[in-house]
């Protein structure tokens, strides 16, 4: 008892805040010189006509010329499209596959994440790869299917009226993984007791499903919606392979058209500029879905 | 005494104090199912199974089109099942494209992004999760924060960092920008907060280092999450796409997918070879996951893995 007791105080906070800092340190470097940084960066290339040989300031040139622009506007127009339509299907199939899917027996329920998880781990490219054959014009398994019912074999990828509605397609008719498996962690943390007493007041399925089953799991609906709104947005692999924005400019998504501006034109400005605007608008779409969707549920 | 409370409680912990990390979802639900006509229980399985058909299709073509040779493959109808299955497709992938080099490619730089995630991960989660020290809160937050920014927005300004360092068209223009990543950290964070304090506690009055500590009590009781980090590290990787198509650009540094995307244009009229690439990336990963499909769906829950 040398010591007095704030002289240990001190030294004990001075012991675990330099451990703190330790353990932390090289995560935190990373994220300062692989995000901050180049996010400040992009910020300050999109005021500048920048090109790997470098560039000067041009203001607001780069965002006017881009409003003006009729591909861009393609762009904003095929990606949002894209996304409300394939959001709206992700959100709503994958708790359609979770309550069904919480109905059955233990082994059956693995079973079926599984195979609803499946996709997800295979590589996106390669999955690509795969629709695009299927969606082959002459050869493609649609058009074989369609052959059977008597129709007429559409060019799903090269009309340019059709393309981008098979991109969606290609989407639609996969099961969302990450929605079903945390759906279904959401639904069985719901307490029995609730359906019981629901039970008891001669409430049915369906009605037990929407009085208490959504409005429950609004934080993971919530959440689901969020990131797959930011994953839509960001679409580009599909697009890359199937039609590589084309035909024209029918299936060019922002993302794709950053890559086209910064990586085949080299325009590191405009690319800059356009990143930053897909930057705002998700931004801006995550907020507007926070202020009217959240609420603190609680049981 | 110290000590064998120390031993008691280190003993325990690895398998009963630490929580399952597959979700609790599976509680009170048979007593529930019983009570129900036959045919409610019927119906959903119905519905499911037809979604799996639709939904795991694509696989399934990629295998029968990756079996089956050029001259029965463009013919209309198709060959649902592999009726003329041979390896002609792989045979002629492996002699015409660098297929075997891609692959090395992309495991090497697979394993690299996930060890870096594991150590830099496991670090920082423990750091957050357990060491109390100034403006921890803020900086986690911070971390954190990084999720909102698209990858794309930094695509420009990494790609000039990594050309400037000199590292275009190299393994580490690739692995360097993935070193840590937020999900990780967080997944780590909310595992290591629920391994009791008194365990470290008893560590530190043993007299051992805070490096002992994490090498030989945080790691090995931090094993499951590590575990689920680092499939989802590897599959991630495995699987990327757009940076490593920006950063590559000779054939024989490509990963995968990269290289399989490259040559669609080649061999545009021979799907077989295509999905015989495609086939190759896709085989080891539906093993992987089959094997370890715990550790996936937790990945998903801290929403590690796209899809």
């Amino acid at each position: 008892m040398a010591r007095p007791a704030w002289a240990v105080g001190v030294a004990r906070f001075w012991n675990k805040n330099k451990w703190g800092y330790f353990f932390v340190l090289p995560a935190l470097v990373f994220f300062i010189v692989f995000f901050f940084v180049p996010i400040v960066w992009a910020f300050l290339l999109s005021f500048q006509d920048a090109t790997p040989f470098g560039g000067r300031w041009v203001g607001l040139a780069n965002y006017r010329s881009l409003l003006k622009d009729e591909v861009f506007r393609v762009a904003v127009r095929n990606t949002t499209l894209y996304t409300s339509i394939v959001v709206a299907q992700n959100i709503f199939v994958s708790l359609a596959v979770a309550s069904l899917i919480q109905s059955l027996s233990a082994r059956l329920r693995t079973f079926f994440r599984a195979a609803f998880y499946l996709p997800a781990v295979t590589s996106a490219v390669m999955i690509a790869l795969v629709w695009r054959w299927i969606f082959n014009s002459e050869w493609g398994f649609l058009n074989f299917l369609l052959g059977i019912v008597h129709l007429a074999p559409v060019r799903w990828l090269s009309d340019p009226d059709v393309a981008l509605w098979s991109i969606i397609l290609s989407s639609l008719l996969t099961v969302p993984a990450t929605g079903v498996v945390m759906y279904s962690a959401a639904l069985g943390s719901i307490p029995v007791s609730y359906y019981e007493a629901a039970s008891l007041d001669g409430a049915g399925t369906l009605a037990k499903w929407w009085y208490i089953t959504v409005p429950l799991i609004k934080p993971t609906t919530l959440y689901l919606l969020v990131v797959y709104t930011i994953w839509a947005f960001q679409v580009f692999e599909k697009v890359y392979v199937m039609t590589g924005g084309g035909p024209g400019w029918a299936t060019t998504t922002i993302v794709q058209l950053i890559y086209n501006t910064g990586f085949r034109d080299w325009k590191f400005g405009m690319a800059a500029a356009q990143g930053m605007i897909l930057f705002a608008v998700i931004a801006l779409v995550a907020v507007i879905q926070f202020r009217y969707l959240n609420t603190d549920v609680e049981y | 005494m110290k000590i064998t409370r120390q031993q008691t409680e280190t003993g325990q912990s690895g398998e009963s104090r630490a929580p399952s990390l597959v979700f609790p979802a599976n509680s009170g639900e048979p007593a529930r199912r019983s009570r129900r006509p036959r045919l409610a229980v019927n119906l959903p399985l119905l519905l499911l199974s037809l979604m799996a058909v639709v939904s795991l299709f694509p696989l399934y073509w990629l295998f029968v089109s990756a079996l089956t040779p050029s001259q029965y493959s463009l013919k209309m109808p198709p060959d649902l099942f592999p009726v003329h299955a041979s390896f002609e497709n792989f045979q002629r992938l492996f002699q015409y494209t660098p297929v075997f080099k891609w692959m090395s490619n992309s495991l090497l730089i697979a394993l690299s992004v996930t060890a870096f995630h594991v150590l830099f991960d496991t670090m920082a989660g423990y750091g957050f999760a357990k060491k109390r020290f100034a403006g921890s809160k803020a900086l986690f937050w911070i971390i954190l924060a990084t999720l909102m920014v698209p990858f794309q927005v930094k695509l420009v300004p990494v790609f000039k960092m990594v050309t400037t360092l000199g590292l275009a068209d190299s393994f580490w223009g690739v692995v360097l920008p993935s070193f840590a990543d937020v999900f990780g950290i967080f997944l780590m964070k909310q595992y290591l907060q629920t391994i009791p304090s008194e365990l470290i506690e008893a560590a530190y009055v043993d007299g051992a280092s805070e490096l002992r500590i994490f090498w030989q009590l945080i790691i090995p009781l931090a094993a499951p999450a590590i575990a689920a980090l680092s499939i989802f590290s590897f599959v991630g990787s495995w699987n990327s796409f757009l940076w490593p198509l920006i950063v590559l650009r000779s054939g024989d540094k490509y990963t995968l997918p990269v290289g399989i995307a490259t040559i669609q244009g080649e061999f545009s009229q021979d799907w077989g070879v295509i999905m015989a690439g495609g086939a190759i990336a896709v085989i080891p990963m539906t093993i992987f996951f089959l094997l370890f499909q715990r550790y996936f769906l937790e990945g998903v829950r801290t929403g590690a893995l796209k899809g």
